[in-house]
């Protein structure tokens, strides 16, 4: 950043070999930094905006920029559902991926290898045939004493998004607990604590701070996922610009802004996320 | 091959495992070009995102501001919005506004076909990434190795190409890998834009011959294998590539 400016060697000394540090003047004004933040948004806005342009060749037609406008409260309530749902799985996902990773660390050996095997198969089987399997392998209603209980289309995806979360989740209990030095099973052992006691009293605490950015990095992954169920037929916000796109009377032009609008509501959202888990990961790692 | 059509026939009837891929020649058929067209498609996708990595994270090193600037917000975008609302918006949105070319026939077809545009999000996608990891990779380089090139009169270019790339290869290849599988995995949103790819052949035949859960546990395995030899291949690499001191391949 801040550049050594030389000075001349004064006349008939000795060439010094350290010479003086200058700092620069501070110049009156500069471009203001421009930071990835805005280069986003300008790609974005210039991406609304250049839409917007096109499409003013008919008069009578809504630019780009009022379309989104127009329909914003829908779209913005669709983006509200994906979050729902990303909520949802990653509350379901972490509760049973815990189960399983701490089987997965268990003593039971039978238990150790089916949670090991689940996890492998869960985390290399992709996402969106994990979520067809949900949705077409889980009825949609079951019969509890006697009671119709109706499975609408959304559970089913968030059932089926949960599953690789369990599965990464379970890797990240298993990350954490190998990634702890063994010194403290044996300093935990030598004061006569049993397993469980260490386990709970001991070693999960100290991983709860290395599981935390990993875990903010699944949210985020399962967050931008989630638009994968307007796939499965699930009405979410990809399905809503499609429809928006088809009621302004499907205009070719309209579909970029449409779309980047889109990508810029979950860019806003996982953005900070993923800065937050940058900052977690690096206070941490000093802590440590 | 005709008895092995007719066990599997005999299958269905006796236990009601409906494998058409097996005894229907058209539908093995179809799963087979759905299967290549997978392979096709992460092959394809994993030599450019790397590319698009190692280029990347060169430019990421530049002294211009605004080149890093640029790299950063690609990365930044790439890396925080859906993978298939990206195939979506270039798909539909993009290839809607880049113009129209003449083919053979005289006919007025898009300028890239759906599974070029599925290749170019998808390289795009997961090229994001893997800057991010080439970059963490060069960062691990310690600072006196590039000095000392430099002292040897080494070029930029020829620094990263000669010493930091290498070094840096062999230190995040892990990541890479997994980044890979990530990325195979991936190759099934382009299903949305109707490349013909497993899952889409799969939705066909699975459609046609009402044998759901079958299918459905078929294409599981199809994809838990593929993922397996991606992760040998990668193991072997790893291996093959490994100096002492370097990475996690030599401590094993």
């Amino acid at each position: 950043m801040s550049e050594v400016r030389v000075t001349a060697a004064p006349e008939g000394r000795p060439l010094a070999v350290l010479l003086p540090f200058v700092p620069p003047a501070p110049s009156r004004w500069r471009w203001p930094r421009l930071r990835f933040v805005h280069l986003v948004g300008l790609v974005g806005l210039s991406l609304v905006v250049g839409g917007g342009a096109f499409a003013q060749a008919g008069s009578a037609r809504l630019s780009a920029l009022e379309v989104i406008w127009k329909w914003s409260p829908l779209l913005l309530s669709g983006f509200g559902f994906n979050i729902l749902m990303s909520v949802l799985a990653m509350a379901l996902g972490t509760a049973a991926g815990l189960v399983l990773g701490l089987l997965q660390i268990g003593e039971n050996r039978a238990l150790r290898t089916f949670a090991w095997s689940a996890t492998q198969f869960f985390r290399n089987a992709p996402w969106l045939v994990l979520l067809f399997f949900a949705m077409f392998m889980i009825p949609f209603q079951f019969r509890v004493f006697g009671y119709t209980v109706p499975f609408p289309d959304w559970v089913k995806a968030v059932i089926g998004f949960s599953l690789p979360v369990m599965a990464n989740m379970s890797e990240i209990v298993r990350g954490a607990v190998a990634s702890l030095p063994s010194g403290q099973w044996e300093a935990a052992e030598s004061l006569a604590f049993s397993r469980r006691q260490t386990l709970w009293m001991i070693i999960l605490p100290q991983c709860v701070k290395r599981m935390l950015p990993p875990w903010m990095n699944l949210y985020s992954l399962i967050t931008m996922a989630t638009v994968q169920a307007s796939i499965v037929g699930v009405t979410e916000m990809l399905t809503l610009t499609a429809q928006v796109h088809a009621a302004e009377g499907g205009r070719p032009d309209l579909l970029a802004p449409l779309y980047g609008f889109a990508m810029l509501c979950f860019f806003v959202y996982c953005y900070p996320i993923e800065r937050f888990t940058l900052y977690l990961e690096r206070r941490f790692q000093l802590n440590q | 091959m005709e008895v092995i059509s007719h066990w599997f026939l005999e299958l269905y009837e006796t236990t009601g495992i409906n494998l058409t891929i097996v005894y229907d020649a058209y539908d093995r058929q179809r799963f087979l070009s759905g299967l290549g067209m997978t392979i096709y498609l992460s092959i394809v996708c994993i030599l450019i995102s790397i590319a698009i990595g190692a280029v990347g994270a060169w430019a990421q090193g530049s002294p211009l501001r605004v080149v890093r600037g640029l790299v950063n917000g690609f990365v930044v975008i790439f890396r925080n919005t859906p993978p298939l609302v990206q195939i979506f918006f270039f798909y539909f949105g993009l290839g809607q506004i880049l113009p129209r070319i003449e083919d053979a026939d005289g006919m007025r077809v898009p300028l890239l076909t759906n599974v070029q545009w599925a290749i170019v999000s998808l390289s795009l996608f997961a090229g994001a990434f893997n800057v991010e990891i080439f970059r963490s990779g060069i960062e691990a380089v310690p600072r006196t190795t590039t000095e000392a090139a430099e002292a040897l009169g080494y070029t930029r270019f020829g620094i990263y190409r000669q010493v930091l790339l290498p070094l840096a290869l062999r230190i995040c290849l892990p990541a890479l890998n997994n980044n890979l599988v990530n990325l195979l995995k991936t190759t099934t949103l382009a299903y949305a834009i109707a490349v013909p790819e497993t899952l889409y052949v799969s939705k066909q035949i699975w459609t046609d011959s009402q044998n759901v859960p079958v299918m459905m546990i078929v294409l599981l395995c199809v994809y838990t294998t593929l993922v397996g030899i991606l992760v040998f291949i990668m193991h072997r690499w790893e291996k093959a590539l490994a100096i002492p001191g370097y990475g996690q391949g030599a401590a094993r």
